[in-house]
């Protein structure tokens, strides 16, 4: 028997530099995703490179589709999802937006589409670096978000995020949003699990009665108006609150099949245990100049931690209320805006003040925008947010909820 | 590549099926010409058949939840997604069944869609997915000649001067729609050199449109039929003449009907007689002059119609559908 490079992919457990977008388009392949969507756009497109690279060194089958719009891209998927085919495709920026009707029937008809979405500023002016407005826009749709730190992370992630949004108690589709270039673009060394492990971990896509085939002849997306959409809705609901407990198990699951992962699926914390004065907030890559900051004002003698968002929905209210509500004051750093708001603050901002306010003895809660269109977060920026929170602590009140950081005036 | 169903094609209006796939429980309009057109798309289809419809009267009309008349598996697509709806179906399938994951045996994928969601808006999707020869699938545009769902507003593919909520005669411009026609057909016969398949077709021809339906399903790869639905609501006619006014947009040479299969063209039925010069074709204001919509037309505006057609018919190079010449003094 001939030796196909297909035999040799994946066959042991490897140790490789790549990027996060790479590291996406390798859990394609050892997913076994059965249609990819793709149109170019930057940074996210970078995945659909390794993934039609992949497809023609023939390490994995999947009907590879360029589309002609991020639309199609979206609505391909999601018609291949009916018919019970695992998914994936992805987008950045006004990508995505151009997606956007098809982006909300998924969500809408409960298809398991698993999207990437390489963070980008919305043009115009036109920016490819990194926002989280584009996946944010999509909060109150009935996707689970969720912001990778690591290229390991989106690789495991995404592994996850087939397993957790195809389980029949969910059937929502999943995002998994990267950093553009932070992430994307940036290499780091992953642990390449094999084959047959994921075969262990993820089983088959089985849509279920809800799949459309001759052999089962239902009428999916009827006219519901006022009759029944509230009680569609409703079940949308229920799903979403389903959700953190499908996580959590198959996190656990992920744990002993491949022996890695934080403690939980929803915060990765960093120096908490001590109680610390201020926890800095914010999710995605954000995370490694905050930590390095954080590590110098510990020497400094500064009680400060850090709590990383990992998944934004579902938002893990009771765990985030837990991980801050022991703290002097929080300072929530938003790589997004939101124009009008209250408090003029960022989305992250007002959801996390939002989680905060049943508890009794409440943080302080200071609002930073910074890294805006893939600037760049300084070490020396993230020490201007500590001391400005610092002030609040001391004077007991809070000057401004929302400082822009880092931007010329 | 799917397996194709054995469709042959029907000889005589007898031998048409008697299985239905599209029953009660739609509540269109009496007189609506797309609810036989779907009726008879799916008897031509067969029961092995998925259906995906793009929003548009066949979709708010036919499917009201707990009482959908389909009893093929269904389903909606947005309206400018017929396209991306009929390729996603078709691989998803084509994808599980050749990696094991279903059972592999052949399954028709038809997507719908209106002249709004065909003409106007999918049209990009509809040309993206009649580029993928590896997915077996046909993409049926009803054209009633307006967004008839959502009040009947002027389309892409509405004719000239046709009064509409959105082309109103008035006081000042007596003609507000001034854009001719969208030649769809041809334009994705032309611009698609791999589509094995693009056909017209009406329903007031049932059994030619019939077996248009099979040919598209049984010849392989990506179709695509453009059939006109007469609409009484918005063409403001009496509904039992819509059969008759089907008849007529072809007796007067304005739809011509024909099928472009393996980069041959065959006119079928009066326009074929009409293009051999066995017939000729009736004036175009019998036509007109039976709908509402056109009753501010003055006779001037009618020769201009007419003149119009007839230019289609004598001065294009193949009449009715390609609408340029070729070079001078190529002794084409």
């Amino acid at each position: 028997m001939t030796t196909t490079i297909e035999d040799q992919m994946f066959m042991t457990e490897s140790e490789e530099l790549i990027s996060g977008s790479e590291a996406v388009a390798i859990a394609c392949a050892l997913a076994d995703v059965d249609v990819i969507t793709a149109y170019p756009i930057r940074p996210y497109d970078t995945v659909m490179q390794y993934v039609s690279k992949l497809k023609a060194d023939g390490a994995f089958d999947c009907d590879f589709i360029v589309a002609e719009s991020e639309h199609s891209q979206f609505e391909i998927v999601k018609h291949a999802s009916s018919v019970g085919a695992r998914t994936f495709c992805g987008s950045s920026g006004v990508g995505w937006f151009y997606a956007f009707e098809a982006i909300a029937v998924t969500a809408g008809l409960r298809l398991p589409v698993v999207a990437m979405v390489g963070n980008r500023a919305l043009d115009d002016p036109g920016a490819f670096g990194v926002e989280h407005n584009d996946a944010m826009a999509v909060r109150d749709l009935g996707w689970m978000l969720y912001w990778v730190a690591t290229a390991q992370e989106a690789l495991d992630m995404a592994l996850m995020a087939w397993k957790i949004a195809e389980d029949s108690r969910a059937f929502l589709p999943f995002a998994l949003s990267c950093d553009g270039s932070f992430l994307t673009h940036s290499q780091a060394i992953v642990n390449v699990p094999t084959q047959e492990q994921v075969r262990r971990f993820l089983p088959d896509y089985d849509r279920g009665r809800l799949q459309l085939h001759p052999d089962n002849p239902i009428t999916v997306a009827p006219q519901v108006n006022e009759d029944w959409l509230m009680e569609i809705r409703r079940q949308s609901d229920e799903a979403m609150h389903r959700t953190p407990a499908v996580i959590k198990e198959v996190y656990e699951e992920f744990k002993q099949v491949f022996g890695r992962g934080d403690p939980s699926p929803f915060l990765e914390e960093y120096m908490t245990d001590d109680d610390p004065d201020i926890i800095l907030m914010g999710m995605g890559t954000l995370s490694l100049p905050v930590r390095v900051a954080i590590r110098r004002m510990r020497e400094q003698g500064k009680k400060v931690g850090f709590v990383r968002l990992k998944f934004f929905r579902p938002f893990a209210t009771e765990e985030v209320q837990e991980a801050l509500g022991n703290c002097k004051a929080v300072a929530v750093v938003d790589r997004d805006y939101s124009f009008g708001s209250p408090s003029f603050g960022g989305v992250l901002f007002n959801e996390v003040r939002s989680a905060l306010y049943p508890l009794e003895k409440r943080p302080h809660v200071v609002n930073f925008i910074a890294g805006l269109g893939g600037r760049e977060v300084r070490v020396r920026d993230v020490e201007e947010m500590v001391e400005i929170t610092q002030k609040a602590i001391d004077t007991g009140k809070i000057d401004r909820e929302c400082n822009w950081i880092g931007v010329r005036e | 590549m799917t397996t194709l169903q054995e469709l042959p094609q029907v000889r005589g209006v007898k031998n048409i099926p008697l299985q239905e796939g599209f029953t009660s429980g739609h509540r269109t309009c009496q007189g609506c010409e797309s609810a036989l057109t779907m009726r008879l798309m799916i008897k031509a289809a067969g029961p092995r058949t998925i259906v995906v419809g793009s929003t548009g009267c066949m979709y708010v009309a036919n499917t009201t939840y707990y009482s959908t008349p389909w009893v093929v598996p269904w389903m909606h697509t947005q309206l400018g997604s017929s396209g991306s709806a009929a390729t996603g179906t078709a691989a998803g399938l084509a994808s599980m069944m050749r990696k094991g994951k279903m059972k592999d045996e052949p399954i028709n994928v038809i997507a719908f869609c209106g002249d709004g969601g065909g003409v106007d808006m999918g049209l990009a999707g509809i040309s993206a997915a009649l580029q993928h020869d590896e997915y077996n699938l046909l993409i049926l545009c009803y054209d009633n000649e307006s967004y008839a769902n959502t009040d009947i507003q002027v389309s892409g593919s509405s004719p000239w001067g046709a009064n509409s909520t959105f082309s109103p005669p008035g006081k000042v411009h007596r003609i507000m729609n001034r854009r001719w026609k969208k030649n769809t057909a041809p334009m994705l016969a032309a611009g698609h050199p791999s589509c094995r398949y693009v056909a017209t077709a009406c329903a007031s021809y049932g059994l030619d449109f019939t077996n248009k339906v099979r040919r598209a399903l049984t010849i392989g790869g990506p179709t695509f039929i453009h059939v006109i639905d007469p609409c009484p609501k918005g063409w403001d006619y009496d509904p039992k003449y819509s059969h008759e006014l089907g008849m007529l947009a072809v007796e007067t040479g304005l739809w011509v009907q024909y099928e472009i299969a393996d980069g041959e063209l065959i006119l079928s039925g009066p326009s074929r007689a009409i293009g051999n010069g066995v017939r000729h074709r009736k004036p175009v204001r019998e036509y007109l002059q039976r709908q509402g919509r056109f009753a501010h037309l003055t006779e001037e505006d009618l020769e201009f119609f007419q003149g119009r057609v007839d230019d289609s018919w004598e001065k294009w190079w193949i009449p009715g559908i390609v609408p340029f010449s070729p070079p001078a003094g190529d002794g084409a």
